[in-house]
């Protein structure tokens, strides 16, 4: 199986860790990975604040990169998201069609096509899992709290098989952390405020890491946490499955 | 009503927020509602196919509106009820108006109505004369304050009990420091009750129109709907175009899905079905468009017309609780106002489609399934091409487009925002970067994936 | 071109294709116990609910629990002996003062507690809105599970006026804090003929 490492633009230049953590992750389960060293950005900054329209070198650098891979992995709820639902091609919409139901993000890949049932990971630690609304209302990584309908969750499911893991309940358990893209610096207030209270939530109720699949996420969490001395520390879900003493 | 505001959704929120002690109330009240609704909407075990339903049917109403009206106006006229239609907010109001002049009339009671609102007919009847009380509670909390409601279903729930009992000091000749707000609604009870006592007028809102026996239905938790109407000698509903619903056994749908999704509560304490007038009365219904044909023929859009006014979408917004209705500077706020209101001013309301993160929430909780994080989405396509992003905005997305669309730029522009990052941060990490303001930056690390891949993985044997 | 002819002309123009209606006979709800439901429902909503055996059992309830000094009316003949009758033909605000109203709804609905009343039984649409207190009597066969169930026994309806009612009146526009007793009726008892 040859699968595609995607690297969304803002992990590669500032969360690489992360990058590296799911580049081995994917090695450990036997799969080839490749990773095209001239990918860019999926477009979703673009798209999300109006300009979809100038997303479309984006697009098609993506599908001249990808093409090949039989699955393409990525590290963040959010751009697997737009591309499964945005990316298109003047000139090879077929490409893109079959692109498209090829694409994961890293959870997804490991429960829905790699089916693990066990990981070779210890991380002794409180935990608190944020889910991103990408990962969850888009993705379905989880049952949203809104819906009537049977609970499951495909990251909790994987952390519980990390050794010494304990998830720590929250008092929300997926209200909107408040980045947005570009509403973090629009409405920077509201999604300050936002970020403050996701935070206090999992301070409350006693986490010593908040982790999620999307990095925007924590990014901003980490930007309040720093700002108030928090002592409470982010980390992608990749380095916790791939963690170990 | 005060002057309507022209700062946008941002500013407004950003004053709201400042009372940080406040916005945690106010978040954590609507928040409690939303469980409410969680509680009442999990004790159903149909409820997704109900939502399904109502979707459906909303669905068939829109696309055979034309047929709906015609058929509800028939059946209104047989049952004794004066129709009339408005095009426009002024219109509507012109012909209230008239109705009461008419009867040489010159004062009403108004029960709720968010398209009274809409149209500004307390303000157009004051200027001619005729006094409006508005006898929903809150409505009259707020109209005593001079402030629109901030909240289709709880329309001061932004206002603290305190200031409530400053209000009614200031204007009923309440005991000052009074906030018990069972004494208080004991104080209004008694005051309103002899305002219902002597208008001779009612107006209402309607929450459905039922065209196949041409009545409509009003659902309040006060009874102060029934007690003006009850009284009154004459009665006038106003109602949007979309609130027809084809067959009167779809009550059972939308009656079962509106309080759950609203107030937790499985029914509203009265829900009063009006089909004819009293011996001596005249009842008129109101058809008003007010910009719903023109949402009508947006195929992008129209499905916000489904909307049966529950507030759920509110109750869940994590923007909505922590800014506050009166942010979004439109008679209806939060994620449903988002996507009505660019329709009636698409420059005035231009921010509210990016007053949000596209959560998702708001769809998942919507009663008839309205995507509404989808219509945000769309909404900010079309209001950049109409031209409405502002100037500076369009200028960083083109170079951003730029930069992002080519890797060796984004290589370049990634390096250089590590460098100055680590090595003189006060670049990035200054007061004109608004990410600063109250979040630190990411520190910028030695070197990107993409530099450690190549030089370490890339010819590596397998 | 009037008002109405533009805006239907709009309409019609700009309409989408017909989709059409789902069929909703699906939903229906149990009928076992659905007095105690019903019960349990009213309660939690804040009324008081009493099961009894015949009309009588009734008058004495009220003398009971509320002030037989003030004005007692109701529409039901059986107790037009000891209480004012409601009629019809006179104004109605002349009902400002009345201190309890007991009249009879159709049938009542167990998954909301609601009653079902029309103008033919209310004597006087104000009726259950104005009175201080509210009395309904309901008999126990008549209770549906579900407004489902509701609306096939309403059918078109041959009132002017009908409404269900789940309690007594109520706001909660101040902070939340939920006050019984808005503008309708300040309690609400429904009385179960079993």
């Amino acid at each position: 199986m040859n699968v595609g490492l995607f690297i969304p633009c803002y992990v590669n230049q500032f969360y690489p860790n992360a990058a590296r953590a799911t580049l081995e992750l994917l090695k450990k389960t036997g799969v080839n990975v490749g990773y095209p060293t001239k990918q860019i950005c999926c477009g979703q900054p673009m798209a999300n604040s109006g300009f979809e329209h100038l997303a479309q070198d984006c697009n098609n650098t993506f599908i001249e990169n990808f093409a090949s891979f039989d699955y393409i992995v990525g590290p963040s709820a959010s751009c697997i998201l737009h591309l499964k639902d945005h990316l298109h091609s003047d000139t090879q919409e077929d490409k893109a069609t079959e692109m498209r139901g090829k694409v994961y993000e890293l959870v997804e890949f490991l429960t829905d096509v790699l089916k693990i049932e066990s990981l070779d990971a210890t991380f002794p630690h409180k935990v608190g899992l944020h889910h991103s609304c990408h990962g969850l209302r888009g993705l379905h990584l989880a049952q949203m709290s809104e819906l009537n309908a049977p609970d499951f969750s495909k990251p909790q499911k994987l952390l519980a098989m990390v050794k010494g893991l304990e998830q720590v309940p929250l008092d929300r358990c997926d209200e909107c952390c408040g980045f947005g893209g570009v509403f973090s610096v629009s409405e920077e207030a509201v999604s300050v405020k936002m970020g403050k209270d996701r935070v206090r939530d999992h301070t409350r109720n006693g986490a010593e890491y908040i982790t999620s699949s999307d990095l925007s996420c924590l990014m901003h969490m980490e930007g309040i946490l720093h700002r108030n001395n928090g002592n409470v520390k982010v980390i992608h879900i990749s380095e916790i499955l791939n963690a170990t003493l | 009503m005060s002057q309507p505001t022209t700062k946008d959704h941002a500013a407004l929120a950003e004053a709201f927020i400042k009372d940080e002690e406040r916005v945690d109330w106010h978040d954590g009240a609507l928040w409690y509602i939303r469980e409410k609704r969680d509680i009442a909407s999990k004790g159903i075990p149909e409820w997704e196919d109900l939502r399904e339903a109502a979707s459906q049917i909303k669905s068939n109403v829109i696309s055979n509106l034309h047929e709906y009206l015609l058929q509800f106006e028939a059946n209104l006229k047989k049952n004794g009820i004066t129709v009339h239609w408005a095009d426009t907010p002024e219109e509507h109001n012109e012909i209230v108006y008239a109705i009461l002049k008419a009867k040489e009339i010159d004062q009403m009671v108004k029960s709720k109505s968010m398209l009274t609102e809409e149209c500004g007919l307390n303000e157009y009847l004051e200027e001619r004369g005729i006094g409006v009380i508005n006898s929903d509670l809150g409505e009259y909390i707020q109209q005593l304050d001079n402030e629109p409601p901030s909240h289709i279903v709880l329309p001061c729930i932004h206002k603290r009990k305190e200031e409530i009992g400053e209000l009614f000091h200031e204007h009923l000749g309440t005991e000052k420091g009074l906030s018990d707000p069972t004494q208080l609604t004991r104080v209004a009870r008694k005051h309103l009750r002899n305002v219902f006592m002597t208008r001779r007028a009612a107006l209402t809102g309607v929450n459905f129109a039922v065209a196949e026996t041409g009545e409509y239905v009003v659902c309040t938790n006060e009874g102060n709907a029934d007690m003006g109407a009850h009284l009154s000698e004459v009665q006038i509903a106003s109602m949007g175009l979309e609130k027809i619903i084809p067959q009167k056994k779809h009550l059972g749908v939308f009656l079962r899905l509106l309080a759950r999704s609203a107030t937790g509560q499985p029914i509203t304490i009265y829900s009063s079905h009006y089909k004819k007038p009293r011996e001596g009365q005249e009842m008129h219904l109101i058809l008003v468009n007010a910009g719903r044909t023109r949402q009508l023929g947006r195929k992008d859009f129209q499905d916000s017309l489904k909307c049966i006014k529950c507030g759920a979408c509110m109750n869940t917004c994590p923007v909505y609780r922590k800014s506050g209705g009166l942010s979004y500077h439109n008679t209806i706020s939060g994620p449903i106002g988002a996507i009505l209101a660019p329709n009636l001013d698409m420059k005035r309301h231009a921010d509210l489609p990016f007053a949000s993160t596209l959560c998702g929430s708001c769809s998942n909780v919507c009663p008839v399934k309205i995507n509404i994080h989808d219509q945000l989405y769309k909404w900010r396509q079309e209001i950049v091409k109409e031209g409405y992003a502002t100037n500076t905005k369009v200028f960083g997305m083109k170079a951003m487009a730029w930069t992002l669309s080519s890797s060796d730029k984004l290589a370049t522009a990634g390096r250089a925002g590590r460098w100055f990052m680590q090595n003189v941060p006060f670049v990035v990490n200054n007061k004109l970067n608004p990410w600063y303001k109250q979040r630190d930056m990411p520190e910028g690390p030695k070197e990107s994936f993409t530099e450690w891949y190549i030089k370490n993985e890339q010819n590596k044997p397998d | 071109m009037t008002t109405r002819e533009k805006i239907l002309g709009e309409v019609l123009q700009n309409q989408p294709s017909s989709l059409p209606l789902p069929d909703i006979s699906r939903f229906r709800g149990e009928k076992q116990d659905v007095v105690q439901k019903y019960k349990t429902v009213f309660e939690s909503i804040g009324g008081k609910v009493f099961l009894v055996e015949n009309v009588e059992a009734i008058k004495v309830l009220i003398k009971q629990h509320y002030d037989t000094g003030k004005r007692i009316a109701t529409t039901l003949p059986e107790m037009t002996d000891v209480f004012e009758r409601i009629i019809p033909n006179v104004e109605p605000y002349t009902y400002e003062d009345v201190e309890l109203a007991i009249i009879n709804a159709h049938f009542s609905v167990a998954e909301n507690g609601a009653v079902w009343l029309s103008d033919e039984v209310m004597g006087q649409r104000v009726i259950p809105y104005i009175c201080q207190h509210l009395g309904v009597v309901v008999r126990a066969e008549s209770i549906v599970p579900t407004l489902h169930e509701a609306y096939d026994i309403i059918g078109e309806g041959t009132y002017g006026f009908g409404g269900f009612i789940a309690g007594p009146s109520k706001t909660a526009d101040i902070e939340q804090a939920l006050v019984l007793g808005a503008h309708g009726p300040l309690s609400m008892a429904v009385f179960i003929l079993e």
